[in-house]
């Protein structure tokens, strides 16, 4: 049987699950919730590169590309704030979070 | 042919094992080194694939920096990590339960889906018929540098926002630390730091 897209969408779906997954299995961790994240964000894009490739459409893989960055960003702010949260609170349970005003 | 299958499965397992590996692991330091090993695969996918320079932007940019990030983040904070895992087993079957139903409804979706009739027209940039002289990257930024451009600056644009976001949030200025200003070390005059007094023989320099 050789390698086609339903096998690329298929691993894409596992690892999209996974992500799921991880969100109610560590629902106190936010670091590995937003590692969770960056999971299902790499299965979309192994789903937009995969219907790029078989459909010969360049433009799936410059989507990839900004969701890439949009990832980037969004890591990089999650981060920060749990930085500075972590610094106020000395915790990041996430059942701790719970004060609109710091 | 049949390379490129053990190459697939190679990759698509070690992916979807090191996957639960994050979500499951029991130190985050684990994770994130498992999640490194999972981006690492989907790289090896995307080579599959031919898509060359995703694969290499994803090793650069998710490997080289968001991991690191959070491997920085993960180390910083001195975190009791085995207390925050105490429900663990309470979530599994709920957490257990919705992959399941949204991978079988996924799965479901695979098994029944074609691609529609009209979608050849729909393709916003084919390939062009001599496309095995045109490598990926080439390609890619002839597409991404004319028709995507305003696209490409935005994205730009957040990252650079991202980025003085990240700072201003963490930017702390403290209070009550000695730093040495050299600005005000090197404004210093002669006037302003050497006094020279007379003393009257016997009084001293009391004022």
């Amino acid at each position: 049987m050789p390698v086609g897209l339903a096998h690329y969408l298929t691993v894409a779906a596992i690892l999209f699950t996974l992500g799921i997954f991880g969100i109610f299995l560590n629902r106190k961790n936010v670091i590995i919730i937003m590692m969770s994240i960056e999971l299902m964000l790499l299965a979309v894009n192994i789903n937009f590169v995969a219907f790029s490739v078989v459909l010969n459409d360049l433009v799936g893989q410059i989507f990839a590309m900004f969701v890439l960055t949009v990832a980037a960003a969004e890591a990089a702010i999650g981060l920060a704030i749990l930085v500075v949260y972590f610094r106020n609170r000395g915790t990041i349970q996430v059942e701790d979070i719970d004060m609109m005003k710091g | 042919m049949i390379l490129q299958a053990i190459m697939f499965y190679l990759f698509a397992v070690v992916a979807v094992a090191s996957g639960v590996m994050v979500v499951a692991a029991r130190n985050p330091v684990h994770s994130v080194l498992f999640l490194i090993l999972a981006f690492f695969n989907a790289a090896g996918l995307f080579v599959l694939m031919g898509a060359e320079f995703l694969a290499m932007i994803l090793v650069i940019v998710y490997v080289g920096a968001v991991a690191v990030l959070f491997l920085f983040v993960v180390m910083m904070l001195d975190i009791d990590f085995a207390e925050l895992r105490s429900g663990f087993m309470r979530y599994l079957p709920i957490g257990a339960l919705i992959g399941f139903i949204l991978l079988a409804e996924l799965l479901l979706i695979f098994g029944s889906w074609v691609i529609a009739p009209g979608v050849a027209g729909l393709k916003a940039a084919p390939l062009p018929a001599n496309a095995g002289a045109l490598t990926n990257t080439r390609a890619l930024g002839e597409l991404l540098y004319t028709r995507y451009i305003f696209a490409f600056q935005a994205a730009g644009v957040i990252l650079l926002v991202a980025m003085i976001g990240a700072i201003v949030l963490t930017l702390r200025a403290r209070v009550g630390v000695r730093h040495q200003s050299i600005a005000r070390q090197l404004a210093r005059t002669r006037a302003e730091s050497v006094e020279v007094v007379k003393v009257p023989i016997g009084g001293g320099v009391g004022d």
